[in-house]
């Protein structure tokens, strides 16, 4: 711990963590899939830099390691997998606005403020420097939530499940200082794994009911065809 | 001493009816460099003006009282506001009226004679103009007010004078929340000055125009005098952009070298800020009038993170 270092860190990590709540509401409010992968690439970056930057502040060396895994896999590697799915899937032009893009901003305004009462007894006991962001990472989950309720595209939804997914690495990183280097790897296997399964999924959904959006799946019926 | 400061306040003031021409015709100019061509010099805003002032003020014969009454009301207004914002130096005797409300209570006020102006005659276009101007300003003004609010918390003073001092005393602290202000309020000035992307200063294409729209009735020294209310008011958001979130180099005291410092700080501050204005013009085009309410959605967005980022991440820091 270097205590000199301490303030100038811990200001440019609540902004990195300030941005990753805003590009939270990005990914949120966007019509396009490729314009939602780039925000999503974004937030993969945000996190990497709020890694690097626990890691520069603390002792954990091995937060260098899950760094650099989180800017591999979520800004790079997963962006470029779904970029390639959407293309293939013929969706690079779709665009889909919210309905009603206010109501939904204000909702995720109320997550925030939600989360932040929710986190208040974490704060008020004495942790590490990071302790206020984990009010953030719990907003970031929870608007990834609220994308997976709002979005009726399939493509849209997995970004909300990798968003939220983000939150509880960035949860885990400020709150703890990083979860030991097996889970980590664990758990970004995980992710690398369920983003290939999405897209063998996304191409049987589509085969199936001719379009991704998982709304017209309520619609299906088993029908009963003589014998 | 008390007699001096009254005087620099008062030149404070005077200063930005001087200098709003200039501004104009500097973002004039760099947006012609920007467009390969040579442009008007920077002083064509002072010959306009000037041109206007001579020129014979012709009125529809169904205009009213408040038509007449509305240039004089709408430029004062928005001269007083700015005479609140500090520009070179802080501590006077205007501090005590520099509050944000009041700022914000008087560009309303010039807001609104605007738009009665606009329909007073009764054209189409003047009606289509007050409206779409009431629309912005309804959405902006929340935005701005929650972006300078988040100043306000930081600084524990809605007063401008308080939050510049607040600012220069403060140990150059990196925090979120001004960030966000700041975008939020660079958002809201864009709309509010009816600049690209929101409305067009050089448009007279009869559907896509706001501004334009509501002084078009207006010819002599009621245009002078409208046009240099629109460029004062562009001066007034650019000092507060420049002079609140980077108050460094604004004079402190009444001494000519701190006055001095202050006045070119400021200027530079001004001309990097009108030149930015200029390059986001060049590149972005403007877009349509529905999609104006998204826009000022984002900066009210920016503006609620802005005061959700200082009291989460801040104050327990």
């Amino acid at each position: 711990m270097n205590p000199e270092h301490l303030p100038q860190l811990q200001q440019l990590m609540m902004v990195l963590a300030a941005m990753v709540l805003f590009s939270s509401f990005v990914l949120l409010e966007q019509a396009r899939l490729t314009a939602a992968i780039h925000a999503f690439a974004w937030q993969g970056v945000l996190v990497a830099m709020v890694t690097v930057i626990v890691a520069a502040g603390g002792a954990q060396t091995h937060l260098f390691f899950s760094a650099a895994l989180t800017l591999v896999l979520k800004a790079l590697l997963i962006p470029w997998m779904l970029h390639r799915l959407v293309r293939r899937l013929e969706l690079d032009r779709h665009s889909e606005p919210l309905r009603r893009p206010a109501l939904v901003i204000m909702a995720a305004l109320a997550l925030v403020i939600f989360s932040y009462w929710l986190v208040l007894p974490i704060v008020q006991q004495e942790l590490i420097f990071t302790r206020n962001i984990v009010a953030v990472s719990l907003a970031v989950v929870l608007i990834g939530l609220l994308m997976m309720v709002i979005r009726t595209q399939a493509v849209a939804q997995v970004l909300g499940f990798m968003s939220m997914e983000n939150g509880l690495f960035l949860a885990a990183v400020s709150a703890t200082g990083g979860m030991p280097l097996m889970v980590e790897l664990g758990v970004a296997f995980d992710v690398l794994v369920a983003a290939v399964l999405f897209g063998v999924f996304f191409f049987q959904i589509r085969a199936s009911i001719d379009s991704l959006d998982v709304d017209r799946m309520n619609r299906l019926t088993e029908r009963v065809d003589g014998e | 001493m008390s007699l001096a400061a009254w005087g620099l306040a008062l030149s404070q003031a005077l200063l930005y009816v001087a200098l709003a021409p200039l501004l104009a015709g500097w973002i004039r100019k760099v947006k012609a460099r920007l467009q390969n061509r040579r442009g008007a010099p920077v002083w064509q805003p002072y010959r306009d003006i000037y041109k206007l002032f001579g020129k014979e003020a012709r009125m529809a014969h169904t205009a009213s009282l408040l038509f007449r009454a509305a240039p004089y009301v709408v430029f004062t207004a928005t001269w007083l506001a700015a005479a609140a914002v500090p520009l070179v130096a802080t501590g006077l005797p205007t501090a005590a009226i520099a509050d944000v409300i009041v700022v914000a209570g008087l560009l309303a006020l010039a807001r609104f004679f605007l738009a009665l102006a606009g329909m007073d005659v009764g054209t189409a276009f003047g009606g289509m103009g007050a409206s779409r101007e009431m629309l912005v300003s309804a959405l902006a003004e929340p935005a701005m007010l929650m972006a300078v609010f988040t100043l306000a918390m930081t600084a524990h003073s809605t007063n401008l004078d308080s939050v510049v001092i607040y600012q220069l005393a403060g140990t150059g602290m990196l925090r979120p929340s001004y960030l966000f202000a700041l975008a939020g309020l660079v958002l809201v000035a864009i709309a509010e000055t009816g600049r690209i992307p929101v409305d067009n200063p050089s448009t007279h294409l009869e559907l896509t125009m706001i501004h334009e729209a509501m002084i078009l009735e207006y010819s002599g020294r009621h245009l002078a005098l409208m046009e240099w209310a629109a460029q004062l008011k562009l001066l007034l958001y650019g000092a507060l952009l420049a002079n609140v979130f980077l108050p460094w180099g604004i004079a402190r005291d009444t001494g000519a070298v701190a006055l001095g410092l202050g006045l070119t700080t400021v200027i530079a501050k001004l001309a990097l800020l009108g030149a930015a204005l200029a390059v986001s013009e060049a590149v972005l085009a403007k877009m349509r009038v529905f999609r104006v309410p998204a826009f000022l959605n984002l900066a009210l967005l920016l503006a609620l993170l802005g005061l959700l980022s200082h009291v989460i991440l801040e104050v327990g820091a």
